[in-house]
């Protein structure tokens, strides 16, 4: 009897599992379209384009002296670049014709595309990416690292204060981010610039001009001024979710101050700050807006390059290019992220990325 | 015993709320003393006092007679058992345990040696090196009272240490805490709202409600000559009545004269009268010196709980013998179960039974408490 009873509910409660599970799978939907379209796919991109190739060639057939020749010759790029003219006059050399003789049938510029090669990655390792990988890389360190300076301190003192002030406080970091970043770095460079707000300020006191546009501080300063938000505030939310009878109980046992500090805070806010630094790391080593408007274009970082490769005309490979770029500083990122990752709990309470 | 801990004219206000009013304690070397109360007495914030968290707005505090009001926490003789354990997450039991030695740099050897006799003595030895997550609510509880006894202090203060606890495992603390205190040999203040818990565990029970202390005494004091009428219902059950005094070892209520042992009241002096379920005889009609209705009775396993309807009053009885709603029963009370006190702020607060007030005593202790879920975390 009461077999039958629990033979007879056990599917139908399944059954109402079932439902709310496909109810839920429905809500997912769009989110996952939305993965699946923008992230997924877009990633997939850049995977193809960096292994593939995109060149430019003449497709030359001429006939000299009956018999038909065939050739394809790169059009090359920059100082390399041949004419038209110029790609004749090779592919009738190659086959020892004098070119008066050649009577051409075919002369085009082709552009081939999708190809496997490793070109592409080939080319992330050429000197002048090298140097702006390591800027970006540097650059990005260096921001980071006074990013946390500046938040930790600043993130302690506001857990600990008042709940009013903690409100105003942080109004007060997430106001400039009401603004577009564009608009702010841009008014950076009006700061910054040789007869901008400091040297005038400057030139009142009769002290000499300074060029601070253009030099790496410069573009870290901008990094460090965008980014410090993200820094304060996983390490924030960690800290003030630290229970105030932790702190009585370190009293109580006798720490001093400092030694509240190290023992305690610290380690117990490390997944803030893991989670601060990958949030000012990651947005850093890939930009290019704030390294082109605060160093006036003279500072390449691998985000410009990258940037000003895709812009190549279609055709000369460079968006092939870019996009192992960005494949390479993608892995880049990934690989410092879960380095950084392995450096904090196993529970991770205070993840926020 | 020797004079420990004292508290001279203790008040505090937080704001604008006096939870403290003029509180004077002396608390004795080697003792256990219980600090009970309802949630909002004050008990906490004089534990809390007592640490060195908490200054004071008046009143001083004195150790062995050195005031120490300018003497930070970590600098007292006393170390606190936290309402949730305060366990550090980030350490392992080993390294909770060891806190306070490692702040003095004290040498690894004596520091291993020490916190196996810690954990010994809270009888954790295999869980050293466990992390704290990986503990339960008693296991916690243990490692918290062996880190606070590591620096071996004079005075152990718990706040509520038992309260996350289910209700075996509390008795079982309950046990293993006074063992402790006694292999320790230090003081114990123990605050709890639990007076069950105050009457099992303590030398010295100090009922507070209001910010004001409202009795201090042995448990069987406490329980046999409440003070006021809420010292009487606060511990145990009782019945509260009003009364009159006609004379000396002679008094009047519920309609009827009553001889009892007290006395040096003056003539005709209005008084609470106060008369446990326990201490009251069922008997037939006839016999009776109070005869009523029984309205309710349940059973509790020991006794039966009795409601009997005296002229409106509803009295409790507890009885081993089993009488049936609607039966008409008589009432004989010993005059040494009568028990009278003085008129106080709280006459009239606590009456009868007409309405249970148990549902109230657990919405007040559930208030005071954080869920046992936080307490995991």
């Amino acid at each position: 009897m009461t077999g039958a009873a629990q033979g007879g509910k056990a599917p139908s409660l399944a059954a109402r599992r079932e439902r709310t599970s496909l109810g839920v799978k429905l809500l997912n939907a769009p989110y996952l379209l939305w993965s699946v379209i923008f992230i997924v796919v877009p990633i997939l991109m850049v995977v193809f384009y960096a292994f593939s190739e995109t060149a430019s060639y003449y497709a030359i057939s001429f006939s000299a002296g009956g018999q038909e020749y065939s050739c394809e010759l790169p059009a090359g790029e920059g100082e390399e670049a041949l004419t038209l003219e110029e790609a004749k006059e090779k592919a009738a050399e190659r086959y020892g014709v004098a070119l008066s003789e050649a009577e051409f049938t075919r002369a085009t510029l082709e552009i081939r595309s999708g190809g496997f090669t490793l070109e592409n990655l080939r080319q992330v390792w050429s000197p002048s990416s090298r140097h702006a990988m390591l800027l970006s890389f540097l650059y990005s360190f260096a921001a980071t690292a006074i990013s946390l300076v500046i938040a930790y301190p600043f993130a302690y003192v506001l857990s600990r204060s008042g709940a009013k002030s903690q409100r105003i406080q942080m109004l007060l970091i997430m106001l400039p981010m009401w603004m577009n970043m564009l608009v702010r770095t841009y008014s950076w460079q009006q700061i910054l610039e040789n007869n901008g707000i400091i040297n005038k300020v400057f030139a009142f006191f009769g002290l000499g001009q300074a060029t601070m546009l253009g030099t790496p501080g410069a573009v870290i300063l901008g990094m460090v001024y965008n980014y410090l938000p993200y820094m304060i505030l996983p390490i924030y939310t960690v800290m003030s979710k630290i229970d105030v009878s932790l702190l009585e109980a370190a009293d109580d046992l006798g720490c001093n101050g400092f030694q509240k500090l190290c023992r305690l805070i610290l380690p117990l806010s490390v997944p803030g700050v893991i989670s601060g630094l990958i949030m000012v790391f990651v947005p850093s080593i890939s930009t290019f807006y704030i390294s082109q408007k605060m160093s006036n274009g003279m500072i390449k970082l691998v985000g410009d390059l990258i940037e000003s490769k895709i812009k190549d005309q279609w055709g000369s490979g460079g968006l092939n290019v870019g996009a192992a770029m960005s494949l390479v500083l993608m892995v880049i990122i990934l690989v410092c992220t879960f380095v950084m990752n392995r450096f904090s709990d196993e529970d991770g309470g205070g993840m926020v990325v | 015993m020797e004079r420990f801990i004292e508290l001279r004219g203790i008040s505090k206000i937080y704001d604008g709320e006096k939870v403290l009013d003029n509180i004077d304690l002396d608390i004795h070397d080697k003792e256990f003393i219980t600090l009970l109360g309802p949630s909002g007495c004050g008990k906490t914030t004089t534990l809390r006092i007592i640490a060195g968290f908490v200054t004071p707005d008046e009143g001083n505090v004195y150790f062995n007679g050195q005031e120490v009001s300018e003497v930070p926490p970590y600098k007292r003789p006393v170390n606190t058992v936290f309402q949730r354990y305060a366990l550090f997450p980030h350490l392992n039991v080993f390294e909770n345990v060891a806190f306070a030695l490692r702040l003095r740099k004290t040498p690894k050897a004596e520091v291993e040696k020490r916190v196996r006799e810690m954990l010994e003595l809270v009888r954790l030895e295999s869980f050293a090196k466990r992390g704290i997550d990986k503990l339960s609510g008693g296991q916690q509880q243990r490692v918290a009272i062996a880190r606070a006894l590591i620096s071996r202090p004079k005075c152990l203060l718990l706040d509520e240490p038992l309260a996350a606890l289910d209700a075996k495992l509390r008795k079982d603390m309950q046990v293993e805490l006074r063992r402790i205190q006694r292999e320790t040999g230090i003081t114990f203040i123990f605050v709890t709202h639990d007076q069950e818990e105050a009457l099992s565990m303590s030398d010295t029970v100090v009922v507070m409600a209001n910010g004001r202390i409202q009795q201090i005494g042995s448990p069987i004091d406490i329980y046999n000559e409440p003070q006021n009428a809420f010292v009487a219902d606060f511990i145990g059950e009782s019945n509260i009545l009003d009364g009159v005094m006609l004379a000396d070892r002679r008094c009047r209520f519920a309609r009827t004269n009553f001889d009892c042992l007290d006395a040096g009241f003056a003539p005709n002096e209005p008084v609470d009268i106060v008369i446990r379920p326990e201490d009251v005889d069922v008997v037939p009609p006839e016999r009776g010196m109070l005869r009523g209705t029984v309205t309710a009775v349940t059973f509790k396993g020991v006794h039966y709980e009795i409601i009997v309807d005296i002229d409106g009053f509803k009295w409790m009885i507890q009885s081993t013998d089993f009488v049936a709603a609607g039966e008409n029963i008589g009432l004989y009370i010993e005059p040494d179960a009568i028990h009278v006190m003085k008129k106080s702020e709280f006459s009239g607060m606590f009456g009868d039974y007409s309405t249970f007030s148990d549902e109230m005593d657990e919405e007040n202790a559930a208030n005071e408490l954080p869920s046992d879920g936080e307490a995991e975390n």
